[in-house]
């Protein structure tokens, strides 16, 4: 008798398992979400000097309300008004890779001005969160992303004290091939790694001293006899959040 | 006579479970084309951007994980702790965290940027990262509860339950002290950044999982028509009290350390009293509604023993829960970085500003969907393998303290 019902049973758990198993086959191959091929794997690394730490020095004291080094950024590297492909995004959702940030001191009322970006830090929080190693920092000191094994989880954009990270909202098109900008992927400043590796300064810092600004400073934290690094020593430079002991590449004057 | 523990499929031939079961299927079905919508489209169709980074499918991906290590909870009481009583639940609470945690996973997967580069997850770790140590856990956790579950079933492998039961407890700890440290490690927000949250997340987990553990457990019992003793039911909600109350109190802790410390004071001030929707949030849901009304209820002499009572707590509790997370998440998002401490700071990038966050339909949808599939895995589950005694009568659970009683 037990074993009449228990058939029962079995013939009816199979039929259900069929009709299940082959509803939620159909749904799960139909949309074919996971049936994507797999990017392809991280391109071998160039080789960089390690005995370099490329920094950017600003002096705040000099950087008025212009914003040429925020179009000089967008030009070359093709985002915000240079490349307005990202019309989808609200403002809140578009990448800016660098921005003018205004401060104004609560109890003495001085007012400045800096640019904000990556800051390059050498014990980067973004490096540290990344699950995959998309985020990751070069010898020479510069953070980057790797857009092919960065899985769109923006643990970094969490991580990062500076707000300094962007994540794509939409299908991007027409992007410099220096930076491979893409939906569903991080990104952020790159020190223009592009224009470093060819012996150039980073857009931004030429603009600014193109201008006759002379705000910004760029060049190898590691050589004493480096502008960057005489500047510091002469007048010295400070972290944004100090405290969290970053070391960051990116250094003010007058914060 | 005695009554001996038979465990048995559901007959799940009525109407009622396949409108159930196509229910749950239409959700799933909503979700998977609002993910289709969001990864085709982009995230722009969501209310995400880069000033809230995590949103609502996050809100819902740890819950769902945090309640799945808390419903594995009422099997190693039994296991672990060895009271008997808690046996015959055992394979249901496993059961139900596998369940928990792979609709909680899908939903933070598909709402990643590249769901499509999972395999990338799988094969590239940053050892340095809480996220990529995350990804060992849980699927760990899962091969270690389904061992668990088999051992409990097949009878020839039932001597080493126990084991398989310890080494589950003991990896579902480190787990959730995984997922609280997701947020306890990001030195960058002033709302996160506090050691205490990874084992305050533990103590949410027993409170959520056993609150969704109760529910399900009735909802179960009441459809199929089987027994379900006041003994084994009242003990569960007594259970669920106790946790409700320490979750209250890491709360409490949490923002008393915080109002010590005057760096936390703005971000304090921000989530207890100037921060609108959050603020609401805070001491209506989760305070009010989440805590201390479930614990009174749970509590009284006479609600207390009223099961719509103890079934309305539970959800409660789950509620509550959810309003606890978005406000952590969301909350701690929208509230700005402090980067220049002094200054009054403006940008393009909206630095300085109070964020705004308004989950889309596709997000929500995403959300539910995951909870759906936690659901129609555990339906699914019990009606194909013997998961649930036939009775939870009193004198099936505890003979001993039925007849006391009686």
């Amino acid at each position: 008798m037990s074993n009449d019902v228990s058939n029962q049973m079995n013939t009816s758990r199979r039929t259900f398992l069929a009709k299940a198993g082959t509803t939620a086959g159909a749904a799960v191959v139909a949309p074919g979400v996971f049936l994507t091929t797999p990017a392809a794997a991280r391109p071998a690394d160039e080789p960089v000097d390690i005995e370099r730490r490329w920094g950017i020095l600003i002096d705040t004291a000099k950087c008025d309300d212009c914003s040429d080094c925020v179009t000089a950024c967008e030009t070359e590297n093709g985002w915000g008004s240079a490349n307005p492909v990202e019309e989808e995004s609200s403002p809140e959702q578009q990448a800016q890779w660098i921005r003018k940030v205004g401060l104004k001191n609560k109890s003495t009322g001085h007012v400045l001005s800096l640019p904000l970006m990556c800051q390059h830090c050498e014990t980067a929080p973004c490096v540290d969160v990344c699950p995959t190693g998309a985020s990751f920092k070069r010898a020479d000191g510069i953070v980057l992303v790797d857009k092919h094994i960065c899985i769109g989880c923006r643990y970094c954009m969490m991580a990062c004290p500076y707000k300094a990270r962007s994540f794509i909202h939409e299908t991007l098109t027409d992007q410099k091939p220096w930076a491979p900008r893409g939906k569903g992927t991080v990104e952020s400043c790159t020190m223009c790694v592009h224009r470093v590796d060819e012996g150039k300064t980073p857009a931004c810092v030429e603009a600014c001293t193109a201008e006759n600004h002379n705000a910004m400073f760029f060049g190898d934290l590691n050589d004493e006899t480096s502008v960057i690094s005489q500047e510091l020593e002469k007048h010295g430079g400070e972290q944004i959040r100090a405290d969290l002991q970053l070391n960051t590449g990116v250094r003010y004057r007058g914060i | 006579m005695k009554l001996a523990l038979h465990y048995r499929e559901i007959e799940g031939k009525s109407t009622g479970f396949w409108i159930l079961l196509g229910g749950l299927g239409l959700l799933i079905g909503l979700a998977m084309g609002s993910v289709l919508h969001m990864e085709h489209a982009g995230h722009h169709v969501t209310g995400m951007n880069n000033q809230i980074v995590w949103g609502l499918p996050h809100v819902f991906a740890i819950f769902l994980i945090v309640a799945a290590s808390g419903a594995l909870n009422v099997a190693s009481i039994g296991t672990v702790f060895g009271r008997s009583l808690y046996k015959p639940l055992a394979r249901l609470s496993g059961l139900l965290a596998i369940a928990l945690l792979l609709g909680g996973l899908l939903v933070l997967v598909l709402d990643l940027g590249h769901p499509d580069r999972l395999i990338i997850a799988m094969t590239y770790y940053n050892f340095k990262s809480i996220f990529a140590w995350n990804i060992i856990l849980y699927n760990g956790f899962l091969v270690l509860t389904i061992v668990y579950i088999w051992f409990m079933m097949e009878r020839k492998m039932n001597r080493y339950y126990r084991t398989a039961g310890f080494f589950a407890f003991i990896w579902r700890l480190i787990l959730t002290t995984g997922t609280g440290s997701i947020f306890g490690f990001l030195v960058a927000r002033e709302a996160y950044d506090a050691a205490l949250l990874a084992p305050m997340f533990v103590i949410m987990s027993f409170s959520f999982g056993l609150a969704a553990f109760i529910l399900v457990l009735m909802a179960a019992y009441n459809w199929t028509q089987r027994p379900l003793g006041d003994l084994i039911l009242f003990r569960l909600k007594n259970l669920l009290g106790v946790f409700v109350a320490s979750v209250l109190y890491f709360v409490v802790v949490y923002h008393l350390t915080n109002l010590y410390a005057t760096e936390h004071h703005a971000v304090e001030r921000f989530i207890l009293l100037e921060g609108g929707i959050f603020t609401g949030l805070f001491w209506i849901v989760q305070i009010g509604l989440g805590s201390l009304l479930p614990l009174a209820m749970l509590y009284h002499p006479t609600i207390g023993k009223s099961r719509p009572a103890i079934a309305t707590a539970a959800a409660l509790v789950i509620i509550g829960g959810f309003a606890q997370l978005y406000v952590l998440l969301i909350g701690g998002q929208a509230y700005p970085l402090e980067m220049f401490p002094g200054y009054e700071v403006s940008s393009s990038f909206f630095d300085g500003v109070v964020s705004s966050y308004s989950p889309s339909i596709w997000e929500i949808a995403l959300g539910v969907g995951g909870v759906a599939i936690a659901l129609l895995i555990v339906i699914i589950a019990i009606r194909v393998l013997r998961f649930l005694p036939e009775t939870l009568e009193d004198e099936v659970v505890d003979p001993h303290a039925a007849a006391k009683v009686g």
